[in-house]
């Protein structure tokens, strides 16, 4: 090893030399090196107890020299032969050393995950044809590549409680736990609430809620993700669908403002189930309940899927072209200063562009966003719960967001605000505004995907796709620019946000040549400073640090203080 | 009935606790059987008042709980007796001790199970259970009554009327 080199260390692994840094795991170096060790317990977020064996390698080191025997050559690389150690190392827990070797091939090593899966399927129930996890199943996966195919157990499995509801979205089958103390771990090292344990340790080993606790934590579904097996499974997602039915697509959660990245699982526009994505600058691989289990209501009743035309009394459902046409011809009259745009934070980059182009094109004078302030969690949650707050500041221009809506509600208190539009906001329930104030304007367009009192008032009334129905970019609360990606068609006649205001400033007489979000996301590049020379397809699954805000997340700085301490790998 | 640990206890606890300076969690099982020895058995609330001695969370102390069988987390009989099944006593004939400390103490084993393996007498007095193997496999069948130990038993009376 040449001096510049000192911190990596060569380690040959199944008969190839790779250089890692310093410290790195066995089985994080076989994973550099593109070879898979299957593995249970072992999870970089977590610490590696090393207890389900699974991941048992062959390992050698340089032979040590008999007194009075001269010492190894190497050869003309520097390596020294290795003498392999007769008995298997786990991979998760020991890390590397100078010269080892490493051998995931060998008859060893399959012997001993042989002998693994053994021992794991013997009292291992085979209900997989009703297990949730099949499909996606680390037993299933690895009986196939390293399992036997027969079993040679032929006395009684051990019976364990089944069917144990351990929180309020959470249900234990212990005869499939395998005892890996992954969920353990995680609540008590990552979501600081211990109440999980094994009792009766032995044969009958069996996962338990400390009695009289629940898991009921906001990051409890999180141990579903993790169980390699089907032993935790979550209520909201148990027995809806299988796996491998469903199309899996990329986007981020748009709860708040921390965007975690997520997988969005669907089949035939129905959204089943939403899993943490990882992302080591976002979200690591968690994501809380609230936030996963927030997308029910995108196929609620209430949907708005038609435009609607006040007529009077009543609203009438109307096409596009007629809701778009009276809208136009209601605002045609206007002066700016008597119109006020109420856009959202909940809007990507490139909606809040088109927005920005709208209210240039009608001298809209008063703009502002509503703002979702709360309490952030100390964990991923971030006290915004608007998720593109960033984008407002930064395309909106507005340095405040939420500093005028006080000023608009008194505008059309006292008449000189004759007309506002309301794009993906519900005035009366998020901001305050009441119906009667509403009903003093000459008109109020809104657009928003569900029923609600602001459309009740309103003289138009646009269906617009939710967030899983559109695609777009949006600025977490780290600065980091993100994609929003379309994982479903939305309802009826609903169009995406961006659409909808294209459509109202061409009825308006504002021309554009816009087809597409990519379109809209190359102008923001031309429009925008901060966007100046980026692509759609460089921000990645991802995503990229655009502006730097100062705001941290507080879970990914602990991880970041336990992987500096060597407690986990990260 | 409230949990309440003496002072006199707590004073001796905490002196075991002293002997194991690297790390509290150490002390569990001199703290747990501190515990069984002066109630008898472990309660829910003598894991939870251990947890909070030793800075633990309940759930690891009720781990160490239900991994040795010498801890119980029920009552015993006033005299608690431990019958050895392991080979030589077995062949010994344990199995028979067994038999016939149950007939003379009344005690019923029929609810005896892997979790619950402890039988107790209708009046409170004894209470029963397999152990393993208590070293002294060439004098079988040995069982322990509290903490005396009594070799080849075969006088199953002359036993229990020591602890009448």
């Amino acid at each position: 090893m040449s001096e510049e080199k000192s911190d990596l260390i060569d380690v040959q692994i199944n008969g190839e030399w790779h250089s890692f840094p310093k410290g790195t795991r066995m089985i994080e170096a076989c994973r550099q090196a593109g070879v898979e060790v299957p593995h249970y317990c072992y999870h970089p977020k977590l610490t590696s107890p090393g207890n389900c064996r699974m991941c048992l390698v062959e390992m050698g080191m340089p032979p040590r020299p008999r007194p009075g025997e001269d010492p190894p050559e190497p050869d003309e690389n520097g390596h020294l032969p290795i003498s392999w150690i007769p008995r298997p190392a786990i991979a998760c827990a020991n890390t590397i050393a100078p010269n080892m070797g490493i051998n995931t091939e060998s008859a060893m090593t399959e012997e001993c995950r042989k002998g693994v899966m053994e021992l794991l399927l013997a009292n291992h129930p085979l209900d997989c044809p009703i297990c949730d996890q099949a499909g996606e199943c680390s037993l299933q996966e690895f009986s196939v590549e390293h399992g036997k195919g027969e079993s040679r157990f032929r006395e009684q499995k051990v019976k364990k409680p089944k069917n144990v509801d351990v929180g309020p979205r959470i249900r234990l089958d212990d005869e499939r736990c395998i005892m890996c103390s992954r969920c353990i771990r995680f609540t008590d090292e990552i979501a600081d609430d211990p109440v999980l344990g094994f009792t009766d340790r032995g044969s009958h080993t069996v996962l338990t809620v400390y009695p009289g606790h629940e898991l009921a934590n906001n990051y409890s579904l999180n141990t579903v993700d993790i169980c390699p097996v089907g032993a935790l499974t979550s209520n909201d997602f148990r027995f809806q669908m299988r796996v491998w039915f469903m199309k899996e697509t990329k986007t981020i959660d748009v709860n708040c403002a921390t965007g975690a990245n997520v997988t969005v699982y669907s089949r035939e526009d129905k959204i089943y189930r939403i899993t943490p994505r990882q992302n080591n600058d976002v979200n690591s691989d968690w994501m809380p309940d609230s936030h996963r289990l927030n997308f029910h209501w995108i196929e609620s009743d209430a949907r708005l899927t038609d435009p609607l035309i006040c007529d009077g009394e009543n609203h009438r459902l109307a096409t596009w072209q007629e809701a778009l046409a009276t809208s136009a011809d209601k605002l045609a009259g206007l002066e700016g200063g008597e119109i006020a745009v109420i856009a959202s934070a909940r809007m990507t980059n490139e909606e809040l562009l088109m927005t920005n182009r709208l209210i240039k094109h009608l001298g809209a004078g008063h703009v502002d966003t509503v703002t979702r302030m709360g309490e952030a969690d100390g964990y991923l949650i971030s006290a915004d719960r608007n998720p593109n707050t960033n984008g407002v500041k930064l395309i909106l221009g507005l340095d405040d967001p939420g500093s005028q809506i006080e000023s608009i509600k008194e505008g059309i208190e006292q008449g000189r605000i004759k007309a506002v539009i309301a794009l993906q906001e519900n005035l009366v329930e998020d901001a305050d505004f009441s119906a009667e104030l509403l009903g003093k304007l000459d008109f109020l367009l809104t657009s928003y995907p569900l029923a609600n009192p602001t459309a009740d008032v309103a003289h138009v009334v646009l269906p617009s796709a939710g967030w899983a129905e559109k695609s777009g970019t949006m600025i977490n609360v780290t600065g980091r620019l993100q994609r929003l990606n379309k994982v479903i068609d939305g309802p009826g006649l609903t169009l995406e946000a961006w659409e909808i205001v294209r459509d109202l400033i061409q009825a308006t007489g504002g021309g554009n040549g816009i087809y597409s979000v990519t379109d809209i996301f190359t102008q923001l590049t031309q429009e925008v400073s901060e966007f100046e020379g980026l692509t759609w397809g460089q921000i990645g699954d991802l995503g990229i640090p655009l502006i730097e805000t100062g705001e941290t997340i507080p879970l990914l700085e602990r991880e970041k203080e336990r992987v500096a301490r060597g407690l986990i790998v990260g | 009935m409230s949990f309440a640990v003496p002072s006199d206890l707590e004073k001796e606890i905490d002196d075991r606790i002293t002997h194991y300076p690297v790390s509290k969690r150490s002390a569990v099982l001199p703290v747990l059987h501190a515990l069984q020895h002066h109630f008898g058995y472990i309660e829910e609330a003598a894991v939870e008042w251990a947890a909070a001695k030793l800075e633990l969370e309940p759930i690891q102390v009720l781990e160490v709980v239900t991994f040795y069988p010498g801890f119980r987390q029920s009552a015993p009989g006033k005299c608690h007796i431990r019958v050895c099944r392991t080979l030589s006593c077995a062949m010994a004939g344990s199995y028979e001790l067994m038999d016939k400390l149950c007939e003379k103490t009344g005690i019923d084993r029929s609810g005896v199970t892997h979790h619950d393996p402890i039988a107790v007498s209708a009046d409170g007095k004894f209470s029963i259970e397999f152990a393993e193997c208590l070293a002294s496999c060439g004098t079988g069948p040995v069982c322990l009554v509290n903490d005396d130990f009594h070799e080849a038993v075969s006088d199953v009376d002359g036993l229990l009327s020591q602890y009448q």
